[in-house]
């Protein structure tokens, strides 16, 4: 009993412990309504199945979390404009190739041209927030807005497709690799920012001006250069997303690429644990938090919900993984757990 | 006057934190009309009592009662507290700086009229509620505009307008001058005579002989005992809160002034230096291990001094040399690679980064002059951070427990020892001892005198002229902005520091 109630506390304290409750509920529930959900299948040569588009779709939100996860964690604001810098970034990459038989640029070049795109919004967001002291939100609002408006210039307010096969490889498969390619992009990313956070002091500088700015200027830190690299960061996160979208069309739409998908990057850093309000952060939080999101969006589509009633269902099952982390219901069930498991605990020990 | 009739009792209260018991069955009465003391060292269980009391923390077993209220109360929450008539005045002034003091005068309880807020009126009920304090100020100014004493003034304002049986002074007189310490004693006086229990939490033993009619001493989450003022002399006081004869306090004392003259490599040269602040532009000498002093009223400009040596504002002009070099610095950083370090005066704003963990606070600010790219190593750090752990006697249940849960003497070893690792020669300390027990003060006090004899220079500010008698071999005297006294050596006695702040000077 003892140990037990130990390994239970244990676990129940690990930190990512509800973030991977909340999902493990999501996927339970698709076991019970659809026993097929966790069949994978080859066909053409490549795995298919509900886990593996969940996966895939994630993949894009996965990045954008990676850099709003920084964001937040470093100024206790959001970055709103990440889904217009992505459809920015995806537009500017599809206009450097032309809509010709061949690319009119080699495709690297676009590539760095859209991710350079990333860096400059990032840039500008980053210099209102931590130089000018404008609010996050109202920072990053001027680019929600002015983004996509930039976007429809570049594309002439057309939808325009890219026409070498190639194009699709980044948003969907290499010839020849069963598992979609954004997977490897998403690893990618989560792994160059970890391997960042953990071999460098960056990870500690952003959490120290998250909490406390006045005192980390004091012990000698750049608190706006800090901020203002995670709003670039968070930037090519989101041209980067941008660049898997269109390929996966082969086309830029530039008013519906990664429409609302800041409000979902947002969510998937609050489903992952970590506070809005700034300060320390789980970078597999966030991850774990975007898998959630696309995992319940599949798991709807699969029980057959409409497209047009998904985001009320969503929204449904959104409340409930967020009150189940609130401190005020942990505080209350940890009441329960407090009051009955100790009192078990000491009578055995007399 | 301590014979009224009791208005608050506390019996029997226990309360575990974190697994450790931070009360044990503690007993506490509190009398109409009376000035009562909570005292003991860090970590003895005031802070956690008044919580208990005011239902900012919740408690195991025990029972309170208040007079009027035929059942034992429990508050749940401050607001509760204050419905039962509790009301309290924490340390750290916990209002709103962007509000005017009128507003956080009456903040929740503004006089309405048609469903508005009545401004007219609030702010000539603010007006009259602080000519009652003798305090004369344009309350429709933002708080933020006030000096901390002020700040502090407007929240016990705040807690005796809210109607109140028992009020709660904890640590009020930490960020007050003499004057305003007066001030504030002749107030709570009114308040006791007019029927209100109060409660003081301080350190200052001076002050509890003052102004209080009786004293509860906790220790290590226990009850000492609850004595009148006049049967408990001073030391046995110390000995009853430390649990010891206690005279380490006597030991911590300089030979004297005489290692000015054999070691004059001067470390710190500034030249009308001028800063973002107010403070008019000074010029400075500081030699090798010298331990010098800043002294003057609140707001006289010492801290403005401090900062505008560290960069902590910005320098607006003259020269600065460290060890004849000189020196540009637009940011702390810049003062950090020139080998200074500054202890913040403001704990909890400025020092402390609250959620990070012990090991993380201590190696900042290391680790932030290396670099982002240098990162020391988990073993190292976990190395620096024990073997300060253990020199300084930080009290901590591991070096990974988040900074806030300790008490506010430990997480100021915190901070020192953030320093001390990046060996610096130069120390700028902004009251380092302000808010801490006596225990720590002595220990604090110590360590500055053996810096000193290790060579190294030292900047103290404290607001505790004694404390500084002890430790300094020079003092700079600081009046309205201005530095305008250097007293030396033997020159440094009480009396000639209140002369040159009264004016005059002693040349």
């Amino acid at each position: 009993m003892k140990t037990l109630s130990s390994v239970f506390k244990r676990i129940t304290s690990f930190r990512l412990f509800l973030p991977l409750l909340c999902l493990a509920l999501v996927l339970i529930v698709n076991l019970i309504q659809t026993p097929s959900f966790f069949e994978i299948t080859i066909q053409n040569g490549v795995f298919y199945g509900f886990i593996i588009d969940i996966l895939n779709l994630s993949s894009r939100l996965i990045i954008m979390a990676v850099g709003m996860t920084l964001v937040v964690a470093s100024s206790g604001g959001t970055d709103i404009s990440v889904g217009a810098v992505s459809a920015l970034a995806g537009a500017v990459c599809v206009a450097v190739l032309g809509t010709g038989e061949s690319y009119q640029m080699p495709y690297y070049v676009s590539i760095l041209l859209a991710l350079l795109i990333g860096v400059i919004c990032g840039a500008m967001n980053g210099f209102l927030v931590s130089y000018m002291k404008v609010q996050p939100m109202v920072a990053t609002l001027i680019l929600l807005t002015a983004g996509r408006g930039i976007a429809q210039l570049v594309t002439g307010s057309f939808i325009l497709y890219v026409k070498p096969a190639e194009f699709g490889y980044l948003g969907a498969f290499l010839p020849g690799v069963p598992i979609p390619t954004p997977c490897f992009v998403a690893i990618f990313v989560v792994l160059v920012t970890w391997l960042i956070l953990k071999k460098t002091a960056f990870g500690m500088y952003i959490e120290s001006i998250g909490i406390n700015r006045k005192a980390s200027r004091l012990v000698g830190l750049n608190s706006k250069l800090i901020m203002f690299l995670t709003y670039v960061f968070c930037g090519v996160c989101a041209a980067c997303a941008g660049l898997i979208s269109v390929s996966r069309t082969s086309s830029i739409d530039a008013n519906n690429v990664g429409k609302y998908a800041e409000l979902d990057a947002i969510l998937a850093v609050a489903i992952g644990g970590n506070s809005l309000a700034g300060g320390k952060f789980s970078l597999m939080g966030s991850v774990i938090g975007a898998i959630t999101i696309q995992a319940l969006t599949t798991t709807l589509y699969a029980m057959h919900v409409s497209a047009d009633q998904l985001p009320l269902y969503k929204a449904v099952v959104v409340i409930i993984i967020v009150a189940l982390q609130s401190p005020v219901l942990i505080k209350w069930v940890r009441s329960f757990t407090g009051n009955f498991l100790p009192a078990k605990v000491a009578k055995e020990a007399n | 006057m301590a014979s009224g009739r009791e208005i608050l009792t506390m019996r029997h209260i226990s309360k575990n934190f974190l697994g450790v018991r931070a009360l044990n069955n503690v007993d506490f009465t509190l009398r109409e009309g009376e000035i009562h003391a909570l005292m003991g060292e860090n970590g003895a269980g005031k802070s956690t009592l008044i919580k208990v009391l005011t239902g900012a923390e919740e408690f195991e077993s025990g029972e309170i009662r208040i007079t009027g209220i035929p059942r034992p109360i429990i508050n749940r929450s401050p607001q509760e507290a204050q419905q039962n008539g509790i009301s309290t005045v924490y340390q750290e002034v916990n209002l709103c700086p962007n509000l005017s003091v009128a507003e956080n005068l009456f903040l929740g309880r503004e006089p309405k009229r048609l469903g508005t807020i009545d401004w007219k009126t609030m702010n000539k009920k603010a007006v009259e509620a602080f000519a009652a304090m003798d305090i004369d100020i344009d309350v429709t100014l933002n708080l933020e505009n006030y000096s901390v004493a002020i700040q502090q003034m407007v929240a016990i304002a705040r807690a005796v307008e809210i109607s109140s049986r028992v009020l709660i002074l904890d640590e009020p007189t930490s960020s007050l001058d003499d004057s305003e310490v007066n001030k504030l004693f002749s107030i709570m006086r009114k308040l006791s005579k007019s029927g209100i229990g109060i409660i003081f939490v301080t350190h200052f033993i001076e002050q509890v002989y003052e102004v209080c009619n009786r004293i509860t001493v906790l220790r290590n989450g226990e009850l000492v005992g609850d004595y009148d003022v006049e049967s408990l002399p001073r030391l046995q006081l110390v000995a009853k809160m430390l649990g010891k004869d206690f005279d380490d306090l006597a030991e911590v004392k300089r030979e004297g002034s005489d290692n000015t003259s054999d070691d004059t490599e001067v470390v710190i040269e500034a030249e009308s230096l001028k800063s973002t602040s107010r403070i008019r532009p000074f010029d400075l000498a500081v030699n090798r291990g010298d331990v010098i002093g800043l002294s003057g009223l609140l707001g006289s400009g010492r801290s403005e001094l401090a900062r505008a040596i560290y960069g902590a504002d910005a320098a607006k002009g003259g020269r600065l040399k460290m060890k004849g070099k000189p020196l540009n610095i637009h940011k702390p950083l810049d003062a950090m690679k020139a080998g200074m370090a500054f202890l913040p005066e403001n704990r909890k704003e400025e020092g402390i980064i609250a959620d990070l963990s012990v090991r993380e606070n201590i190696i900042l600010a290391l680790q932030a002059r290396k670099g982002a790219f240098r990162q020391l190593s988990r073993k190292e750090q976990e190395e620096l951070t024990d073997r300060y752990i253990d020199i300084l006697k930080i009290k901590t249940s591991s070096r990974d427990t988040p900074v806030k849960q300790l008490s506010g003497g430990n997480q100021q070893k915190v901070i020192l020892a953030r320093w001390l690792l990046t060996n610096p020669d130069f120390l700028i300390l902004d009251e380092p001892t302000r808010g801490i027990d006596v225990g720590t003060k002595a220990e604090i006090q110590k360590l500055i005198v053996n810096l000193s004899d290790q060579g190294k220079t030292v900047m103290f500010i404290s607001s505790e002229i004694e404390e500084m008698l002890r430790t300094c071999n020079r003092m700079i005297v600081m009046r309205d902005c201005v530095k305008i006294s250097e007293l030396n050596g033997t020159d440094i006695t009480q009396d000639n520091i209140m002369k040159a702040i009264a004016g005059g000077g002693v040349e």
